[in-house]
């Protein structure tokens, strides 16, 4: 159906429509420009927010109370510092935290020297060299949950294949579960059978860096291999290795599959004296076992200031290093 | 499950992407062969020795001195180890959490870190620094008011998103994201792309998106199987009622008695599909690792 307009109104109407749209479209033009960085950040944020630092800060709040899974109404009973005060007086508690700064030392030393050693060896050119470093990774893509049930066979004390080994040179069978620096050597060497490749890697692409005329240089000098190592690849990796050392304490303090998954029967207890019992399995012995919540929320507070104090030892000892260098 | 990024200082200052330049490097004597083949030899020995010991029957566990040889009732121990701990159902759970984790940390990644690259908006640097820090934070620390959070008071324990939910975000994966888009997308496409009038979502998709390809990839590779590997967490919200493979492959090893041929089959079970992609994409995971740095 056609209906006539004048054209005078027609034109005006057309006017304020252009005007509209314009205006719309700034409006959304400068959203655009303000806006959407926000939108875009926020999935982040908001996740984080829900699931990372709430719980987080919940900890400390749980830490406060006396909440008890088979206590109703327990979370509202506060107790203020006295989960701390009986944390201080808790064996159970030291021994974790003995357990885990031994498996930690004997598991991360050896490793990162190890790497290090890696890493020279694997930046040489060479033939087959991705298959080399897959070779060398392989141990680190495979599921923790899996290196800690097939280790916990190779340990076996009767019948692994380690004390097998150990047989053929004369050495008596030793008890890998049962015995207490045992077990912790056995960890500390699942733990370096995992991460040396992932590290020499690390340490590689550092490396990479290094100018190929010092190795020549020194080749003229006729420094033997472990010279050249030691003057020149471990002070080209010094920030790398403060970096790794960072990462490997705030790793093992955590430690948790490997150790439950070495115990036969996955008890959380961490052998039967508890000799490799870590702090994060004394958590979720509290926690899921007793359905102690406040006081496995306190131990986990306690972790969280153990890897303040160890990154931030760390850190001031590197920069003493570094300084005095 | 945490992430951690090697910044560029700690790899040589070599920007991601960018090849190192190769200089005259000097060749590998047979010393070196030998040395990496005996550490590749150890590397690889607990996983061909769970392959031995998954081929023989329980019997041979027993066996002193221990076998070294493949037997021949590989195939009937996977068999048993499947249908006893319900690996049908774990495997798929696993193949949902983990490329569902995947796709939502891609995407949230490149979102955000495209903002932090490249928008300009108020806070930025502060917002940043703040993603920083909670990178340095462990979140298995928050682990029980996670849990409580998602039993009592969301009602999600044994089902998936209690897994995928919590995982589909990564501070790691949006700072790797932003750290190569600084370099390696042009300020100038972005201004070109303004001038035509684009919008920002147009830019993102177009232009960003396709960007981002390479840091994309890697960022995918290394979330996926960490999604895959992780276990902590999926044992405590899932359980073994419905769970993911390592939790599956947990309850083979539950019991007082235990049967090792078929642990051991389930450990193959559990780690074959992380490794196949490994023998596949080996060389971008390696490349990942020493560009930007990844890791579990």
């Amino acid at each position: 159906m056609a209906v006539l307009t004048p054209s005078s109104v027609l034109r005006r109407r057309r006017n304020t429509i252009r005007a509209t749209d314009n205006r719309w479209s700034q409006l959304r033009h400068r959203f655009d420009l303000s806006g959407t960085p926000y939108l875009y950040i926020a999935p982040f944020f908001v996740a984080f927010g829900v699931f990372g630092l709430f719980p987080l800060l919940y900890t400390g709040w749980m830490a406060i109370t006396q909440w008890n899974r088979d206590i109703p109404g327990s979370e509202h009973t506060f107790v203020g510092l006295g989960n701390f005060a009986r944390l201080v007086h808790d064996d159970y508690f030291w021994n974790a935290l003995r357990n885990t700064a031994a498996i930690g030392v004997l598991g991360t030393v050896p490793q990162l020297l190890l790497a290090m050693w890696i890493a020279h060896l694997l930046q040489r050119k060479m033939r087959g060299r991705t298959l080399l470093r897959m070779g060398v990774l392989l141990p680190n893509i495979t599921s923790v949950a899996a290196v800690g049930l097939i280790f916990a066979q190779l340990f076996g004390r009767d019948l692994g294949l380690i004390n097998w080994g150990l047989s053929l040179v004369g050495i008596d069978k030793v008890d890998w579960q049962s015995g207490t620096w045992q077990s912790w050597v056995a960890l500390g060497v699942i733990l370096t059978w995992r991460w040396t490749g992932y590290n020499s890697l690390i340490y590689l692409a550092a490396l990479q860096a290094v100018s190929d005329d010092l190795y020549e240089a020194a080749d003229l000098d006729g420094a033997s291999q472990f010279q050249k190592f030691r003057t020149i690849t471990v002070p080209a990796l010094r920030p790398t290795i403060i970096f790794s050392v960072i990462m490997s304490t705030i790793g093992t303090i955590q430690l948790f599959t490997e150790p439950l998954m070495f115990n036969p029967g996955m008890s959380p207890t961490g052998g039967d004296s508890r000799q490799f019992q870590t702090l994060a399995m004394y958590v979720y012995e509290q926690f899921w076992t007793h359905g102690k919540y406040s006081y496995a929320a306190t131990v986990s507070w306690a972790m969280f200031m153990i890897i303040v104090l160890a990154v931030g030892a760390n850190y001031l000892l590197s920069r003493r290093i570094r300084s005095s260098s | 499950m945490t992430l951690i990024p090697v910044s560029r200082a700690m790899t040589g200052g070599r920007r991601p992407g960018q090849r190192a330049a190769a200089p005259a490097q000097r060749r590998a004597g047979t010393r070196t062969y030998v040395l990496l083949g005996i550490i590749a030899a150890v590397s690889a020995f607990p996983l061909y020795w769970s392959l031995v010991a998954a081929s023989n029957d329980n019997s041979a566990a027993g066996s002193w001195p221990p076998k070294l040889l493949p037997g021949t009732h590989l195939w009937a121990n996977l068999q048993q180890a499947y249908t006893q701990a319900n690996f049908g159902l774990a495997l798929l759970n696993s193949i949902i959490v983990a490329t569902l984790i995947t796709v939502c940390v891609v995407l949230t990644s490149t979102l955000a870190g495209f903002a932090f690259a490249k928008l300009r908006f108020r806070g930025s640097n502060a917002l940043l620094g703040i993603l920083l820090v909670t990178m340095m934070v462990p979140a298995q620390l928050g682990i029980i008011p996670l849990y409580i959070m998602m039993s009592q008071w969301l009602g999600w324990t044994g089902h998936l998103q209690a897994v995928i939910v919590p995982a589909a975000t990564s501070a790691f994966g949006v700072f790797l994201v932003r750290q190569y888009l600084s370099d390696a997308l042009p300020t100038a496409l972005l201004e070109a792309g303004r001038m035509d009038g684009c919008s920002t979502h147009r830019l993102y998709w177009h232009v960003v998106l396709p960007a981002a390809r390479p840091v994309a990839a890697v960022l995918a590779l290394f979330t996926f199987m960490n999604a895959w590997n992780d276990f902590f967490w999926p044992l405590l919200a899932l359980g073994q009622g419905n769970p993911t493979t390592q939790v599956a492959l947990s309850t083979l090893a539950g019991g007082y008695y235990m049967d090792y041929s078929l642990v051991l089959a389930g450990t193959l079970i559990s780690t074959a599909p992380v490794l196949l992609v490994f023998l596949f994409l080996g060389k971008q995971i390696i490349g990942g690792i020493m560009q930007g740095a990844v890791k579990a």
